[in-house]
């Protein structure tokens, strides 16, 4: 009996060998277990692409796991905080889910893929919770992260590609909608969701014709302006929409080993997540004791003044910056709104909409460190959040 | 005559520790050994040709790293270099590895069980909040909770608000980790036999236990909450053999004005008027001191080196009763190149790591059941090394040694002592498992020396060769070790002190005893406590 | 709506019966309804050949809690009040055991046994006050009165005095194994002893915890053993007979298949005939397995919690054999007299310990352990006149057995308890006209208790206190609105003793709930 080892260092998606022959950084790092690109040519470049064209990013690592069987909606319903049997087929549901004391485990997509067949995807592994939410209940779980890859298509020319690569009908697919598609002599899945804020679309489809799909999107995109993008061009996307990320904004609570350091659904300001009428879901019993007591923590978006991104840095209620009473988990300087953004979380009851904080900001210009103290306003919408991302059918551009 | 400020009993790492500080602190002090090297049971031997054997602590964790800089012991020699892996050999010719990149682990974990390898994040995440627990008490003395003196009622409200501030559920998770077995304890995360024999292993080292018997989860944390630089739950090789560990200590004791005594083996601990004067050595000299620190176990300390009328006799029934079980034995190994294991693919980084053989819970727990039965385990638990992988010194160039600690073997055969010819059935029984996995090991062996619990006791003067002085079993553990309203350092005769690993928090190199001790002898004689804190929170 | 009751009872084991009993007596509207058709639970007395009768599951009173048998002004008649216990050698020369005194040992032993007895009684004496309160919670905003219960037991504790609480402290935690062998010389001493440390566990004597497990014996009756007339029914009918005096109704043959759940609450239950009853609360006397698992279902309450109760550990390892003897058997150098007391097979400490073994590995003992008595000596109601009912308790016998329960095994095994029996008794196969053996597995199909484990749950620290059944659920409230246990499986555990009866129905009337 000879066993392979298993594969030592970093996986290659399937989508390696194109992003190879792009790259001119050499920057990879590691995002479970695969080697993710920080970005390819210029991340300034990159980014742009996602909010003027259009940007690929590989989606591969991101966990895939079908959830099959009689009990898959009543199991999903326990897992998930919101109600799920309101999504019907052919629709995804942005989610989280919480452990028994209503703290947040990670944040995902649910597919609702056909009538009583799911797929939940998400950044961090989940396989030992899933499995142990299914005690006592006949569902399947599968775990298709190695056998699914993923690109997502980001930016105003997405829905034209996706139309010049032949995907018929793909102008109609709403917001949140997901259909499998016609593509060469093989399906593909395609969702409209992504991590950017702005018009664009999820392609999922299995590892051995990932490289036709990447060459029919460039080929099709190239009078689009496509581009491959890396993991820094998509965090400052995401950063401007407003969305949260696993070990920067949040820390998945089953793997938290200090008390007070994970967060619930409402301290992540997903209060609208949270679903009450449903009889039981995980974390319900505390999540409704939280509702009647209050929040410890509160999640925040803050437009701070002046162009210097507030990395790691204290927030303050005063400009004296006597008392701290949080900290920024997400910084940007945003290029299309040109604002200096911030995702951060606060002690309650700080961080209502409107309130004015303020932030220490460090930073560096030739070598020398130097401190100021910017004021900071909590707002409440995402600080980018055009309407051609709703719009069905979308604009050509 | 000269009289001494103190005398420490016993250059093992503890005591070492123990006289450094005291030195340091400006005392007048003297530490003897019997032997004529220092080290006790962290020592490297040159037993065989130019092999150094590290020949009975073997790796390094536990050593508290607030002493390892406190005492500048990189200064004087020491280096622990961490070990990149591990491997459990199966017997259908596969192998279960471990691999220090957490996701190479996760790809390993998975070819067992995708839910064991993500189960592995939550399993390290709850383990982790136990040894953050726990780690914070190492370096303090335990509180006596019948006390109402303010330092004891300071440190039982420190020890409750630091469970309490746990949060509800862990509380109750770690009522629980401090009373179930390794073996439930692991039933909780994984399905996998052979993932759940890997890590069990860590509940029974150095343990007249099994692997089903409760309190071995405890066990099992005694061996994650040590840490290489911060990597906690790593383990390392000590570059040069554990005597390193020893020498720089000693060398830093000297350097604070110590003295220190080989082939000086101490006969008694002598007592005048209900208080020492300072002990008597084989050879028949005294020589006097204020205080006499044992770094011996407590058995050997009271029952071995005191006169029985010295001491009331609840104390020495208690002592009588201490139990320090004879359960691990020892092969040290050179070999004469490294031996191929053909199960691991050729260049496999496993090698450099520890590896075993027994891949069931039920062969972990038979393995228990010999040793009930008053004889070693026909199929051992071998938990083997070879720091030579890494470590140039130990061996001439291309050369390997190799130890293997084993679990278990008894301090005594069905009641009787053991024979010469048994010693060598048990060296056997454990190099032929190893040969099952390495056809060509037997040829490569030099010299083998091995011990039984006899011999570590004989020579490192461990009772029974119980590597942690005494069982940790929850009625010998915090502030119930050694025994209940002596945990404090202070034995029952004015001006003697403990400071062995009999002690909280217990055995393996880590040198907490020797520091405690050190800052309970200080406190008594009203000097500035000079011993370093916990590093906190990490 | 009229026919709603204020608390419906699932089982109308003992504890069931006396949670009921308090709550009718407290006013409350209350149901009882039973699977089978004798109330009791495990704690019954059923007939198991013509003319014989025998307590089916527990058959000796340890600790019924006198708190109960006040509260509800109970009168249970026993034969014998202070059973005497028998260490059998096979050579004849007995340890015999009567309350604190032990002859057939060395003068030694008997001054050590006298210390032993002293201080373990004292320890359970403490214990007991632990068993009749409610744990408190551990939390940071735990209630005024989690925090005083919690400060009295650390009181008590304090008040035993510092050498006394020193030796709790350390003993708790401690195998009987050590202690025996650090106190007693007598093979049988230690062996009895230790038998009685691991009774109704998965645990051998060297198995840490195994002090605790003899202490929670003790902790009822001081110590004494007795022997209900007619058996363990009368306990039952007369907690049954008791909660019907103070208005509940008791309904037997009525499985309950599921406890309805409307809008996230208990609201009732539904049995395996379909029919449906609701309340404002349930009140489960089935283990919490049971109880969570098949009758409230997973997809009702939390991942983390189900997990924590898919993992109680709950296999029972104890078989009750059953002897219709058509006389008593010899038991060389035992006098007729003594027939009336408890006999244990336990010859040492190690002995016990090597039957544990095989239960490690889902075998039965090659060698087993026995609790022996004749109830029928005493209680001539049990057997035709001039014949004999032996109950014995058999250890240790898996619940899972590695090569599957079957009528082959089950009988190989009676007869080599048979045989390890008339090693002590040479004429028992001659006497023996009919048998009956339940093994865990029997256990569990018989009288629905999961793995046929009669403490509804291991004893052990880790599923004790604070923690039993898990945490966050020890104060019978269960994280499901509505929802009680008040069995064995919640606070203080087995035995017939009423504490988690009396204990629930407590807690159930102070939470104060509205109807």
């Amino acid at each position: 009996m000879t066993i392979q080892e298993v594969p030592q260092g970093r996986l290659r998606s399937p989508f390696y060998p194109r992003q190879a022959d792009l790259d001119r950084l050499f920057q990879w790092h590691d995002w479970k277990g695969y080697a993710s690109a920080e970005g390819f040519y210029d991340t300034t470049l990159e980014y742009f692409s996602v909010r003027n064209s259009a940007g690929v990013f590989d989606l591969t690592p991101m966990t895939k796991y079908r959830i099959t069987g009689p009990d898959a909606l009543v199991y999903i319903n326990r897992l998930v905080t919101r109600d799920m049997s309101k999504i019907k087929p052919g629709r995804v549901a942005y989610a989280v889910w919480c452990d028994d004391e209503g703290q947040v485990i990670d944040d995902g997509t649910i597919f609702h893929l056909k009538q009583g067949e799911y797929r939940l995807c998400s950044q961090e592994r989940h396989m030992a919770w899933l499995q142990m939410s299914a005690i006592g209940m006949d569902v399947t779980i599968v775990d298709e992260t190695e056998e699914v890859c993923g690109l997502a298509l980001q930016g105003p020319t997405s829905c034209s590609i996706l139309k010049a690569m032949g995907i018929e009908g793909i102008e109609t697919l709403r917001p949140f909608g997901m259909a499998t598609y016609a593509f060469q002599d093989t399906e593909i899945m395609i969702s409209r969701t992504g991590f950017t804020g702005d018009l664009g679309y999820e392609v999922w489809l299995s590892n051995d014709k990932a490289l036709d799909l990447w060459d029919a999107m460039f080929d099709a995109g190239k009078i689009y302006g496509i581009m491959a993008m890396g993991t820094e061009a998509l965090e400052q996307a995401r950063i401007e929409a407003g969305f949260i990320a696993a070990y920067v904004d949040f820390l998945p609570a089953n793997v938290t080993v200090r008390t007070g350091r994970s967060r619930s659904p409402f301290e992540l300001g997903l209060d609208w997540l949270v679903d009450f009428k449903k009889p039981n879901f995980n974390g319900r019993r505390a999540l409704a004791r939280e509702k009647r007591n209050g929040s410890t923590w509160q999640l925040v978006k803050l437009d701070i003044e002046g162009n210097k991104p507030a990395h790691h840095s204290y927030i303050y209620s005063t400009s004296k910056g006597k008392k701290d009473v949080g900290f920024i988990t997400s910084a940007a300087w945003s290029p299309v709104c040109k604002q200096n953004v911030a995702l951060g979380t606060v002690r309650s009851p700080h961080g209502k909409v409107g309130e004015k904080l303020y932030v220490e900001i460090y930073y560096q210009r030739e070598m020398h460190w130097s401190k100021m103290m910017a004021e900071a306003t909590v707002v409440d919408k995402p600080f980018w959040d055009p309407p051609r991302k709703r719009a069905t059918p979308p604009g050509p551009f | 005559m000269k009289t001494y400020d103190a005398i420490v009993v016993g250059a093992g790492h503890n005591g070492l520790t123990n006289a450094a500080y005291l030195a340091k602190s400006g005392l007048d002090v003297l530490c003897l050994e019997k032997n004529d090297y220092i080290g006790g049971a962290t020592v490297s031997r040159n037993l065989y040709k130019d092999w150094y054997y590290s020949n009975c602590s073997y790796v390094c964790s536990l050593l508290r790293p607030e002493i390892f800089r406190d005492l500048d012991l990189a200064r004087h020699g020491l280096q622990i270099t961490p070990y990149g892996g591990g491997s459990v050999f199966m017997e259908n010719g596969d192998y279960l590895g471990s691999y220090p990149d957490e996701e190479v682990h996760h790809r390993e974990y998975s070819r067992f069980s995708r839910a064991d390898a993500d189960a592995y994040e939550r399993y390290s995440a709850d383990t982790m909040r136990q040894c953050r627990f726990i780690r914070d008490f190492l370096l303090r003395t335990p509180p006596d909770p019948t006390s109402f003196k303010p330092r004891d009622l300071k440190e039982l409200a420190h020890l409750g608000s630091k469970f309490y501030g746990m949060g509800e559920q862990q509380m109750y998770d770690t009522i629980r980790f401090w009373t179930m077995s390794v073996a439930e304890y692991l039933d909780e995360y994984f399905e996998t036999d052979v993932i759940k024999a890997a890590l069990s292993g860590s509940g029974i080292i150095g343990t007249a236990l099994g692997i089903h018997s409760p309190g071995t989860a405890y066990v099992l944390l005694h061996h994650y909450m040590g840490d290489v630089d911060g990597n906690i739950g790593a383990w390392g090789y000590a570059r040069g053999g554990m005597g390193s560990v020893a020498k720089a200590l000693s060398s830093a004791f000297q350097a604070y004005g110590g003295e220190l005594r080989t082939d000086a083996g101490v006969e008694q601990i002598v007592v005048k008027n209900g208080k020492v004067k300072g002990v008597a050595l084989t050879t028949g000299e005294e020589i006097d001191a204020k205080i006499v620190v044992s770094a011996m176990d407590v058995k050997r300390t009271f029952l071995k080196c005191m006169d029985k009328s010295d001491l009331d006799d609840d104390f020495y029934n208690r002592v009588n009763n201490f139990k320090i079980r004879g359960s691990s034995g020892k092969l040290n190994i050179a070999l004469d190149g490294l031996p191929t294991f053909p199960a691991l693919p050729k260049g496999s980084p496993l090698l450099d790591g520890d590896m075993h053989f027994i891949d069931s819970m039920e062969r972990m727990e038979r393995a228990y059941d010999d040793w009930k039965e008053g004889t070693w385990s026909k199929d051992p638990y071998v938990d083997m090394v070879i720091p030579t992988v890494s470590d140039p010194t130990m061996a001439p160039p291309g050369k390997h040694f190799m130890s293997c600690f084993v679990q278990y073997c008894p301090a005594q055969i069905e009641g009787r002592d053991w024979t010469d010819e048994e010693r060598d059935q048990f060296g056997q029984t454990v190099i032929n498992q190893i040969a099952e996995y390495s056809p060509d090991f037997k040829d490569l062996i030099l010299h083998c020396e091995v011990r039984t619990p006899k011999e570590i006791e004989n020579e490192a003067g461990l009772t029974e060769g119980n590597i942690f002085h005494g069982e940790l079993t929850m009625d010998q553990l915090m502030f119930n070790r050694p025994i209940p309203g002596y945990a404090q350092y202070r034995g029952p005769v004015g001006g003697l002190y403990m400071c062995g690993s009999s002690n909280h928090p217990g055995g393996g190199v880590m040198a907490a005893p020797g520091c405690n001790a050190a800052r309970e002898i200080l406190f008594d004689l009203k000097r500035p406590d000079i011993t370093p804190a916990n590093f906190g929170d990490d | 709506m009229s026919d709603r009751y204020d608390a419906i009872v699932v089982g109308a084991g003992h504890n069931g019966l006396v949670c009921a009993s308090l709550l009718a007596k407290a006013g409350k509207k209350v149901l009882v309804l039973e699977a089978n058709s004798q109330v009791g639970g495990a704690a019954v007395t059923r007939s198991f050949a013509e003319g014989y009768s025998v307590s089916a599951v527990a058959h000796l009173l340890y600790q019924l809690q006198p708190q109960v048998v006040k509260d509800l002004a109970l009168n249970i008649e026993t034969v014998s009040n202070d059973m005497g216990t028998i260490a059998l050698s096979a050579d004849g020369n007995h340890v015999r055991f009567n309350g604190d005194e032990v002859s057939g040992v060395g003068h030694e032993d008997v001054v050590q046994f006298r210390d032993f007895r002293k201080r373990m009684k004292r320890f359970a004496k403490l214990l007991k006050k632990f068993l009749n309160k409610t744990p408190p919670r551990l939390a940071n905003d735990a209630s005024k009165s989690d925090l005083f219960t919690l400060a009295q037991l650390g009181l008590d504790i304090r008040r035993l005095g510092k050498v006394e609480m020193q030796e709790f402290l350390r003993l708790i935690g401690m195998n009987m194994r050590d202690e025996v062998v650090e106190r007693f010389d007598s093979d049988l001493l230690r062996g009895a002893i230790s038998l009685d440390a691991v009774m109704g566990t998965h645990l051998g004597p060297r198995s840490p915890n195994t002090i605790l497990t003899y202490l929670y014996r003790l902790a009822g009756g001081d110590g004494a053993i007795s022997q209900p007339t007619g058996g363990m029914s009368s306990v039952a009918e007369a907690l049954a007979h008791s909660a019907r005096e103070n208005g509940a109704t008791i309904r037997t043959n009525m499985k309950v298949k599921r406890i309805v759940i409307e809008n996230g609450r208990a609201a009732g239950v539904e049995t395996e005939d379909g029919e449906r009853f609701s309340s404002w609360l349930v009140v489960s006397n089935a283990d919490p397995k049971s109880t969570i698992m098949d009758l409230v279902q997973a997809r009702n309450v939390e991942t983390e919690f189900t997990h924590r109760i898919h993992h109680l550990r709950m296999r029972g390892n104890a078989a009750k054999l059953h002897l219709a003897l058509d006389g008593l058997p010899t038991i060389p150098g035992v006098e007729k007299r003594e027939y009336a007391d408890r006999f244990v097979i336990a010859p040492d400490d190690h002995y016990v310990e090597r039957a544990f073994n095989n239960a490690k590995y889902g075998e039965t003992s090659v060698k087993p352990v026995f609790e022996i008595c004749f109830p029928s000596f005493r209680d001539t109601s049990l057997a035709p006149t001039g014949k004999h009912v032996m109950s014995a308790i058999v250890q240790y016998v898996p619940f899972e057995l590695r090569e599957g329960w079957s009528n082959k095994t089950r009988s190989a095994f009676e007869k080599l308890a048979i045989e390890t029996m008339a090693e002590y008794m040479p004429d028992l196969a001659d006497r023996i006209t009919a048998s009956e053996l339940l093994t865990p597995a029997d256990i569990e199909e018989q009288f629905h208790i999961h793995g046929g484990h009669w403490h509804h749950g291991e004893l052990t620290m880790d599923q004790f206190l604070f923690t039993r059944p898990v945490g966050g659920a020890a104060q019978y409230a269960m994280p499901l609105d509505g929802l009680y246990l008040c069995g064995a499986g919640a606070h203080p555990g087995g035995g017939v003793s009423g504490a988690a009866g009396r204990n629930a129905a407590r807690e159930i009337l102070k939470s104060g709930y509205s109807l």
